[in-house]
């Protein structure tokens, strides 16, 4: 009886054991707690602007408007003029280039490709007024405009078409008194709007973040924590935090969720660990475009068909447009699944001077830097813009054509439809050479998804990449991912092995069986 | 037939080492290959958390386990040697067909035979200290302490995982031919009885003498 209690103890006490050390207390998030307050807390401005006797005036001439601002604010003006929301354009370095002095101004990108020969309608969000050629002047401070991102009535416009300059006619006795820190309609009003038009660009920043709800975005939701977007884009003498790596290359000066959630924001330990290797907008981004459709795609190359001899658009159902004779074919996509990148915080641009390299699958308009092996990576979420953009088949060069102008017959090709001379016009205001033929090339741009952020409720679970079908991480190359990562060698000797084993153990068996009944039968 | 007698061969903390760790290694198997992604049945997450747990467990039976070894003298019966091995490998070969006799006497003092003990030797040194390391290097190589990540200077999971995997596909052919060697006693039942009940029958010794030792059996070794 001894033996059988002993038997019993010695397989139901590991089982207890283990029930033990299973029981997991479960603890509150005190961090986030924590943080829920810090956002609720106001912000109250420290002046009424409609108390200042400056103001009390109408204004017609923008500039006249900025110099009131810099006769209180004398030292905000030279700040201004060495931001990046003004110059368009910083000194970075880049891994195999050296010291380069790249942004908005001179770089391509993978929508309307540039601001050449268009500034007077692209540099309708630049921060400034009347930049319409490359004889701007970026020393003069009264040339910002402080208005498109202080204004806190939400009614400031820019002139479509007004190379920045507001629309003529606007009440600037009250917006003027009632400018502030800025808010999410200000920054979004250029943000949400990149590529042409609500959420084409980033597929993440867009109008419905204004009124979304926290599912949408839990930091900027309504109904979540109603943050703005200079509460983690925080900036110090107009020097803002963030990081958007269509026009930017180095590691440096990035807005992360590090910086109120630091590096070990979980309670359980695991998903700590995963830090090291996948960006927190990995699992906590699952999907972007939650509301409206973003640009997933834009075929340059069709652009200039008419029907009936007249230019003409097509839309899907939801009122997106697919075809444009202005501008090609358009594919988009609304809750899309990012693709996995490894990033450490660097990037190259393909510069408008680059040899197009004809025999590759796509050309990178710019390149994410960072593996497996580099210990400053980790997985990010990005959006890939897929498209196809002209070049010099001759020069290996990419093409920029003018596409706007103010009255048609001047070779722009959103007036005229004329490639042709859209791309000569284009070159020659660049001072590039131009071989006269065109083609076109197979584009990628790469933009890292990081708001829209899902509550954590919503977040990938493990097995969304822990798996062998349809992991996330599939395509993510360099690293053993333990669930997904399969050694086929490993697994077909393994289970040889074992199948060896039954084998030797059954034909051993079936002999002894044999045997045995002979011996007893003698 | 030959004649058998009753012998205490396994005592009560062995009996419970073994059956723990069968248990272990059979939870841990089935906990492991799903972390693998060879099947579903946990859940990843619950898989992992199971496994990572069971692994302590373990560990902890180890630790117990080689300090029971040492202050018994039981780690000698893991002593390799040449003698009879080749009548055993010969035994499970060719006599174990014909009904001869085991080549090595089981008694309290040597329960292992010369293959026994080279196998549950190399489990012991090789199999078992693989897979806790690689396992350790697994949970730890890298981890989260006081707000920052500390690695152990593991550059990739890859051979860690795949030490692992395949110090687990071997342990499951261990498995499989030990389930099938323990019918080979005098009866088909007669080792499984053993070990749960700490009782063996077996073949009695013609020339037998010590009889009187065997059935003595708290008797300590050293």
């Amino acid at each position: 009886m001894k033996n059988t209690v002993t038997f019993i103890l010695s397989v139901v006490v590991p089982l207890i054991i283990i029930t033990v050390v299973l029981r997991d207390a479960s603890e509150e998030n005190t961090k986030l707690a924590e943080l829920r307050k810090e956002q609720s807390i106001p912000h109250i401005p420290g002046v009424d602007h409609s108390k200042h006797e400056v103001l009390q005036r109408d204004f017609d001439n923008p500039h006249e408007i900025t110099a009131t601002c810099l006769s209180c604010h004398t030292e905000r003006g030279e700040e201004l003029l060495h931001s990046f929301h003004f110059t368009w354009e910083r000194e970075e370095f880049i891994e195999g280039r050296g010291v380069t002095y790249l942004g908005k101004k001179n770089l391509l990108n993978n929508f309307c490709t540039g601001i050449f020969s268009n500034e007077s309608t692209c540099n309708r969000c630049h921060a400034g007024f009347g930049w319409d050629d490359m004889d701007f002047d970026f020393t003069n401070p009264y040339n910002i405009d402080c208005l498109v991102c202080h204004d806190n009535t939400g009614t400031y416009e820019k002139l479509k078409g007004g190379a920045g300059y507001p629309t003529p006619g606007q009440d600037f006795r009250t917006i003027v008194q009632n400018v502030g820190q800025p808010k999410k309609e200000n920054c979004g009003y250029c943000h949400f709007h990149g590529g042409g038009g609500n959420n084409v660009k980033h597929g993440d920043l867009e109008m419905a973040l204004l009124t979304a709800s926290r599912e949408v975005d839990v930091h900027m939701g309504v109904d979540g924590a109603n943050m703005e977007c200079v509460d983690c884009h925080t900036a110090e003498n107009h020097v803002m935090k963030g990081r958007y790596y269509g026009v930017s290359s180095t590691n440096e000066r990035r807005a992360t969720c590090e910086q109120c959630h630091t590096a070990n924001p979980h309670i359980d330990d695991m998903l700590n660990s995963h830090v090291a290797k996948i960006a927190c907008q990995t699992c906590h981004i699952p999907e972007y475009a939650k509301v409206n459709a973003t640009k997933m795609y834009w075929d340059w190359s069709t652009a200039g068909r008419l029907d009936d001899g007249k230019i003409f658009e097509l839309y899907d159902g939801e009122g997106n447009a697919i075809y444009q004779s202005i501008k090609g074919d358009f594919e988009w996509k609304t809750n899309v699944e990012p693709e996995y990148f490894w990033f450490n915080g660097t990037a190259d641009h393909f510069l408008i001077s680059d040899k197009v390299d004809t025999t590759a699958a796509y050309l990178e308009i710019n390149t994410l830097f960072g593996d497996a092996s580099d210990r400053d990576s980790r997985i990010i979420p990005v959006k890939v813009h897929r498209g196809r953009q002209p070049y010099d088949p001759v020069h290996l060069s990419i093409l920029q054509a003018k596409l706007w102008d103010r009255e048609p017959g001047k070779g722009a090709l959103w007036l005229d439809l004329d490639w042709e001379r859209a791309l000569i016009e284009g070159m020659k205001y660049l001072d590039r050479p131009y071989s006269g033929k065109w083609n076109f090339v197979n584009t990628e741009m790469y933009l890292p998804v990081n708001h829209m952020v899902s509550p954590a409720s919503q977040a990938l679970q493990c097995q969304d990449c822990h798996t062998r079908e349809n992991s996330r991480m599939q395509l993510v190359e360099g690293s053993y991912i333990p669930g997904n990562t399969k050694y086929a060698a490993v697994d077909n000797m393994g289970v040889m092995l074992i199948i060896l084993s039954f084998i030797g153990v059954f034909i051993h068996a079936v002999i002894r069986y044999f045997s045995v009944k002979k011996l007893k039968q003698s | 037939m030959a004649k058998t007698e009753k012998v205490y061969i396994y005592k009560s903390y062995e009996r419970f080492w073994h059956w723990t760790q069968a248990f272990l290694i059979f939870f841990l198997a089935l906990t492991g290959f799903e972390v693998h992604g060879s099947f579903s049945f946990f859940g990843f997450e619950s898989a992992v958390d199971l496994h990572n747990k069971a692994a302590w467990a373990f560990i902890i039976l180890t630790i117990f386990t080689i300090f029971w070894h040492f202050t018994t003298g039981e780690w000698r019966q893991y002593l390799p040697t040449t003698e009879n091995l080749r009548a055993q490998a010969e035994y499970y070969i060719f006599g174990i067909f014909r009904n001869a006799p085991h080549p090595t006497r089981k008694t309290t003092l040597s329960k292992l035979n010369p293959l026994q003990r080279l196998v549950y030797l190399s489990l012991k040194i090789l199999v078992f200290p693989v897979m806790i390391a690689s396992g350790l290097a697994y949970m730890f190589y890298r981890y989260p302490s006081e707000g920052e990540i500390v690695e152990l200077g593991i550059s990739s999971l890859e051979r860690v995982a795949l030490a692992h995997t395949i110090g687990a596909y071997i342990l499951i052919a261990f498995v499989v031919v030990h389930l099938y060697l323990i019918t080979t006693g005098h009866t088909v039942t007669s080792n499984l009885k053993a070990m749960i009940t700490g009782w063996e029958e077996l073949e009695k010794d013609e020339k037998e003498d010590d009889k009187k030792k065997n059935d003595e059996p708290e008797k300590e070794i050293s």
